[in-house]
């Protein structure tokens, strides 16, 4: 708790991600390294998908990071409107088009799944639904932040309308199991343990690492941009008072 | 409770004398409506399979059309600031402008839905089912559009914004609304869908005027 209200000051948050971000875009090449190599070469081809089951390790990190990202924001939106606590509208900010990314990605590397195993690039069926409804969901966040000048004022805008898009998120993490219509259910996060095979498990979660570093890594420098945009606007507010004067 | 029916009565005298009362949006859900066949074409039989989608989606767009100007006329003249200091919770007060628009454009449209119903050749047995789909399911698009029109209501032009806002948390209400619709043109119970219909439409009646309150009272500060 103590090192997060350190971090309320923006220089602090500045010095630490001065630190933090080569290492961690570093560990970012080297994971994503890995978990291709594993994810390419390493793991068998399915016994009924043959090679389009690669798919799955770009398309499945993807879809975890959708919701992570967006449970993040939802944080985020707790942190404005509760504690107050100043990065937490900058945090919401620069996560939210990296949300839409990700889930975009799933979209997209779905969409070319979907073609040589359902036959289809796109269904009506829940799942896909629901992983739409949240892309809309970040394009209109985005949207919203976009429309106020005002950051402070749009944090609060933007954090309660985070919080009511909130309820999207159960509904697709169990769209599989409450309608059972195309998408598979959950193999990986479930009750009894993941039913996927080690040899393709290992890789996929090492691509789930490289997701999340590469996100972490992005969210820093987005914010550290954000931060430096606001400084500049202030700064230029500043000099039109004195030449004014 | 007097703070609640002058905000009540002064909106309804407003929509009244200000000529966007119930009329207009009863004959925006009219037409259409009416332009629907000209789109699907004039096959009997798919308009009337389609008929519950088709009346809903008109109820839902009917309900977003004037949601913009709910709020932001009464920020503009200073009305939500009296609202916002006044001795009736704010709360209370965003239940009267709810149920103020409701009265002029949910309750109108649910009683007129099933003459609409009859010219989409909807089953019989359906009628009944589709009022009584509207009747609970419009409140909670009022109130949905309610957080959407709070947090819009300093825009200038916040109209499409709001719509790409609350349209996501309106799919709930209508799936359930069409599926009550669906499953009695088809003969079967819609009882199942009738409660998850007021289930949602409760939650949203619960929990939206807080959020849009919240929205308020925090870009105040």
């Amino acid at each position: 708790m103590k090192s997060i209200l350190a971090l309320a000051n923006p220089a602090n948050f500045s010095r630490l991600a001065d630190r933090i971000t080569a290492p961690l875009a570093f560990a970012t090449i080297l994971t994503f390294a890995y978990g291709l190599y594993g994810a390419l070469v390493l793991a068998p081809a399915d016994y009924q998908q043959g090679e389009t089951v690669r798919i799955m390790f770009i398309h499945v990190p993807a879809a975890w990071l959708s919701l992570f990202v967006y449970a993040g924001m939802c944080l985020s939106a707790l942190g404005t409107l509760v504690f107050r606590h100043p990065l937490a509208d900058v945090a919401q900010k620069a996560a939210a088009p990296l949300g839409a990314g990700f889930t975009l990605v799933c979209l997209i590397t779905g969409a070319f799944w979907g073609r040589p195993m359902w036959g289809t690039y796109w269904e009506w069926d829940a799942r896909l639904t629901s992983v739409l409804i949240l892309f809309l969901i970040y394009l209109g966040i985005m949207a919203l932040w976009r429309a106020m000048d005002e950051p402070q004022r749009a944090g609060r805008a933007v954090a309660i309308l985070t919080l009511v898009g909130a309820v999207n998120l159960p509904i697709i993490k169990f769209s599989v199991d409450w309608w059972s219509t195309l998408h598979q259910p959950a193999s990986v996060f479930r009750m009894g343990g993941p039913t996927i095979d080690k040899s393709m498990l290992t890789p996929l979660l090492w691509m789930g690492l490289a997701y999340l570093l590469l996100y972490l890594v992005l969210l820093i420098i987005r914010m550290r941009a954000e931060l430096a945009t606001r400084r500049a606007d202030r700064l230029e507010i500043l000099i039109a008072d004195r030449g004014h004067v | 409770m007097s703070g609640f029916f002058g905000l009540l009565m002064r909106d309804l005298r407003l929509a009244r004398r200000g000529g966007a009362g119930a009329e207009l949006g009863l004959v925006f859900f009219l037409i259409l409506t009416a332009i629907t066949p000209f789109a699907i074409g004039a096959d009997q039989k798919l308009i009337s399979r389609l008929a519950p989608a088709i009346l809903w989606l008109a109820a839902l767009l009917a309900t977003l059309l004037g949601l913009d100007r709910l709020l932001q006329t009464d920020e503009e003249e200073g009305t939500l600031d009296q609202m916002l200091l006044s001795d009736t919770p704010l709360l209370a007060l965003l239940y009267a402008k709810t149920l103020a628009h409701w009265l002029v454009t949910g309750l109108p449209l649910s009683l007129a839905a099933p003459l609409l119903g009859l010219m989409l050749a909807i089953e019989p047995q359906a009628m009944l089912p589709l009022a009584l789909s509207l009747l609970i399911g419009t409140p909670a698009l009022t109130a949905i559009g309610l957080v959407g029109a709070s947090l819009t209501v300093s825009l200038k032009r916040g109209g499409l914004l709001l719509s790409i806002l609350i349209l996501p948390s309106a799919i709930p209400t209508l799936i359930f609304g069409v599926a009550v619709v669906k499953e009695a043109a088809a003969g079967h119970g819609f009882i199942t869908p009738l409660l998850l219909l007021c289930g949602t439409s409760l939650i949203a009646l619960a929990l939206s005027p807080l959020a849009a309150s919240l929205a308020l009272k925090r870009a105040r500060m």
